[in-house]
């Protein structure tokens, strides 16, 4: 049976997430390919240096926020619905997506706003160019905020889905082990509840008052701080949707296995675990923040590589159990036998190869001390995009050429552009970030319009800095190229007609070693929230009180508008 | 649970891996002696910082003289430049010397990054960021505003000029010299 047979109405709410999610992606793009020509100096004529940081708050927020998002909510519909067998509660999970697309849009217009003169609407200038992080004290519309809001609390309502299709089951499976894909799904939830709430707060209580001058000032320190303790979980929030394709799907596209269910188990458990407590290793660099608590947080960090680490062999294992299964010899000659001509597969293993390399980038940035050299330079974007602008981005892209075919029943059009297109994607981001990681360590920074100063002229450290900017350029166009194949492959196969036979489906096949063999704790969800809350208690306690200890809003700040 | 015998030497070797890590930090940190920027520099109103009535050498930014071969220097970042920093006003210190930066902010949240070396630290108003370095190498280093700041942000630089200490006591002699020679003209005029 087709996916979209068997469950017609989760299939409709998987179809409608991953379509907000592909226009983001689409115009996300878009922004970036402006950004990479604007900021080397190739070509200027798109936009002013100013509007720059308005293109670059646009390609931050749609898809660092909102690609990711809906996608996330897309994949865990279909993988919640796949592995309970059954259809979601569509009532909830539908007023969740008309929220965070509400939401979506009221941040999108007021970022658009700065393109188009800023008109002020409701006594406020219409522009957010405040950038994907909206350090205080720079102030956006307040549509901003509210839609930035409404997108994390419908996120949190989607997760209600989950949890009472979760509740369904068990009523009906008394004593049975949660299924492998629920068990990823709402432990990436539980993680998500826990460190939303940290930007949830300065959201609520703080920025959307301030900036609708219900409040005076708000402090800088705390805001931001409140920000990070979310902003290094939402990296998790990222990958653990790549995972769960990785470790469910990707060792059967290689045509075998998971080679252990109670080891990936393990691995979301400890993301649960650590992914909150170490915001701190964003700021490294903050005053205002005593030295021990960056300790703690670099301790954690770096135990938080152990989940990853163990990804790394059990996905490779589980991928060369597949390749020798199709009659594959010898140490490395297996990786001959594999499907590199099958876009989903090829993706998949091209992302996390590139996730391993910014894996490595990671531990530098994680490195609390020579983190100097390269703390807000271009260095940190030149890894990102190989986390989540590869390791997720690619992955997401990758296993839609398999589950857009089975949440539709159309077969996937194309097939030599989306047999292409991973390669593409892989090249463009090797030539980007190469160069940026480089540029980083030159001191050249992040977030520029143009990198050039009057004072002082950047010296390339391996490699020239005019070697630099073109690799950029070329990599940032090649990255564009890599997303309209894709979309045009999505837009082509959702236009399709219905016909044919399907050639894949949503069965997955039995891990070499079963849930059966995995201890029962690991389901335990109030065990591994209690610790995690407790972990966040030690880390973000007395930091946090002796932020407000002086009062909330103090130092304080007013709003300067962008 | 039942984990495979090459599981357990790939777990071994990562543990190993992320205990390396931290005390190669830990190293760096004790034994090498890198500080990390914490909260040594105090607070600040920032609206104080932007009328220049701290009652603080940020009223006057600049560098001072602290003590044999120690200087501080107070850099008041605010849209879009540093004072002193930026233009035709380098931050000049002596080369050997010990120098502490304390940079705070008068508006906004801004960086303040001196380029290759590990002078890296954020600039958020209210605070105020310390850093202690000091330059073996005469030379110009380039200075960098690392967070958007707004809508000028990527022209707000500057330099560092790091002067042999010879020269450096020479030319500000000179600067003391011709204060005092302006200042007794002044007097010599009323």
């Amino acid at each position: 049976m087709v996916f979209v047979d068997s469950y017609p109405k989760t299939s409709k709410l998987v179809r409608s997430e991953f379509i907000v999610a592909f226009v983001a992606l689409g115009i996300g793009a878009l922004f970036g390919v402006v950004q990479a020509l604007h900021r080397t100096g190739v070509f200027r004529g798109f936009v002013s240096s100013a509007d720059y940081y308005t293109i670059l708050t646009g390609h931050g927020v749609l898809l660092a926020l909102v690609f990711t998002t809906f996608f996330i909510a897309g994949l865990f519909a279909w993988a919640v619905s796949n592995s309970l067998e059954r259809e979601l509660p569509h009532r909830i999970a539908w007023s969740a997506f008309w929220i965070m697309l509400t939401g979506t849009v009221l941040a999108a217009v007021s970022i658009i706003g700065g393109l188009v003169g800023a008109p002020s609407i409701l006594g406020h200038d219409l522009k957010a160019d405040v950038l994907f992080t909206f350090y205080t004290p720079l102030k956006a519309h307040p549509a901003f905020y509210i839609g930035a809001a409404l997108i994390i609390v419908g996120s949190w309502i989607a997760g209600l889905a989950y949890f009472k299709a979760l509740w369904e089951w068990r009523s009906e499976n008394p004593g049975e082990r949660i299924p492998l894909q629920t068990f990823m799904v709402l432990t990436t939830m539980l993680m998500w509840y826990i460190s939303t709430i940290g930007v949830a707060v300065e959201v609520v209580a703080f920025l959307i008052p301030w900036s609708l001058g219900l409040i005076q000032n708000v402090d800088p320190l705390l805001t931001r701080t409140l920000f990070w303790y979310f902003g290094h979980p939402v990296v998790y929030f990222w990958l653990m949707p790549a995972y769960l394709v990785w470790y469910t799907i990707l060792p059967k596209l290689a045509g075998g296995r998971l080679f252990s269910d109670p080891l990936a188990r393990v691995v979301f458990v400890a993301f649960l675990l650590l992914s909150t407590p170490v915001g701190f290793h964003h700021q490294y660099t903050d005053p205002g923040i005593p030295s021990g608590y960056k300790f703690i947080a670099m301790t954690n960090t770096m135990f938080l590589l152990l989940p990853s680490l163990l990804t790394a062999f059990t996905v490779v294992a589980s991928v060369e159990h597949g390749a020798r299964q199709r009659g594959a010899k010898g140490y490395l000659s297996w990786l001959r036998n594999l499907p590199w001509g099958k876009p989903a597969f090829a993706g998949c293993m091209l992302a996390g190869l590139m996730f391993a390399a910014g894996g490595f980038s990671g531990m530098i940035n994680a490195g609390m001390n020579i983190n100097y050299l390269i703390h807000n330079t271009i260095w940190v974007p030149g890894h990102f995009h190989l986390t989540v602008g590869t390791a997720f981005a690619l992955t997401a892209m990758a296993i839609s050429y398999w589950l857009v075919p089975q949440i539709t029943g159309k077969k996937l059009q194309q097939r030599t552009i989306a047999t292409l297109q991973p390669y593409v994607w892989f090249v463009g981001m090797a030539l980007m970030s190469n160069a940026m990681h480089r540029a980083g360590l030159a001191g050249i920074p992040r977030r520029t319009a143009e990198p050039t100063y009057d004072e002082f002229a950047f010296e390339g450290v391996a490699g020239t800095v005019g070697e630099m900017r073109i690799q950029i350029a070329i990599g940032g166009f090649l990255l564009f190229v890599g997303a309209a194949m894709f979309l045009i492959v999505m837009a082509d196969t959702l236009l399709a007609r219905r016909g044919g036979t399907l050639s894949v489906n949503s069965n997955i096949p039995e891990p070499l070693s079963g849930a059966d063999h995995s201890p029962r704790i690991l389901d335990n969800y109030k065990l591994w929230t209690a610790i995690a809350l407790l972990l966040i208690v030690i880390a973000y306690g007395p930091p946090l009180a002796s932020m407000v200890a002086d009062g909330l809003f103090a130092p304080g700040s007013p709003p300067i508008p962008v | 649970m039942q984990v495979h015998r090459f599981e357990k030497v790939w777990l071994g070797a990562a543990i190993l891996l992320i205990v390396g890590f931290i005390a190669t930090i830990a190293y760096g940190s004790v034994g090498v002696g890198v500080g990390m920027v914490d909260d040594s520099g105090g607070q600040i109103s920032a609206q104080a910082v932007q009328n220049g009535n701290t009652g603080t050498q940020f009223d006057d930014p600049g560098v001072v003289k602290t003590g044999d071969d120690q200087y501080t220097v107070y850099v008041v970042a605010r849209q879009f430049q540093f004072v002193p920093g930026t233009g035709d006003t380098p931050i000049r210190v002596p080369a050997g010397a010990n120098v502490t930066f304390r940079v705070t902010s008068a508006d906004v949240t801004h960086g303040f990054s001196v380029v290759e070396t590990n002078i890296n630290t954020m600039v958020i108003p209210g605070q105020v960021s310390e850093v202690s370095a000091r330059f073996n190498e005469p030379g110009t280093y380039g200075l960098v505003c690392h967070e958007y700041c707004g809508a000028a942000h990527h022209t707000m630089g500057g330099s560092v000029e790091v002067v042999p200490p010879e020269e450096y006591d020479m030319q500000q002699e000179n600067i003391d010299q011709s204060a005092a020679d302006a200042q007794a003209q002044e007097e010599a005029d009323q």
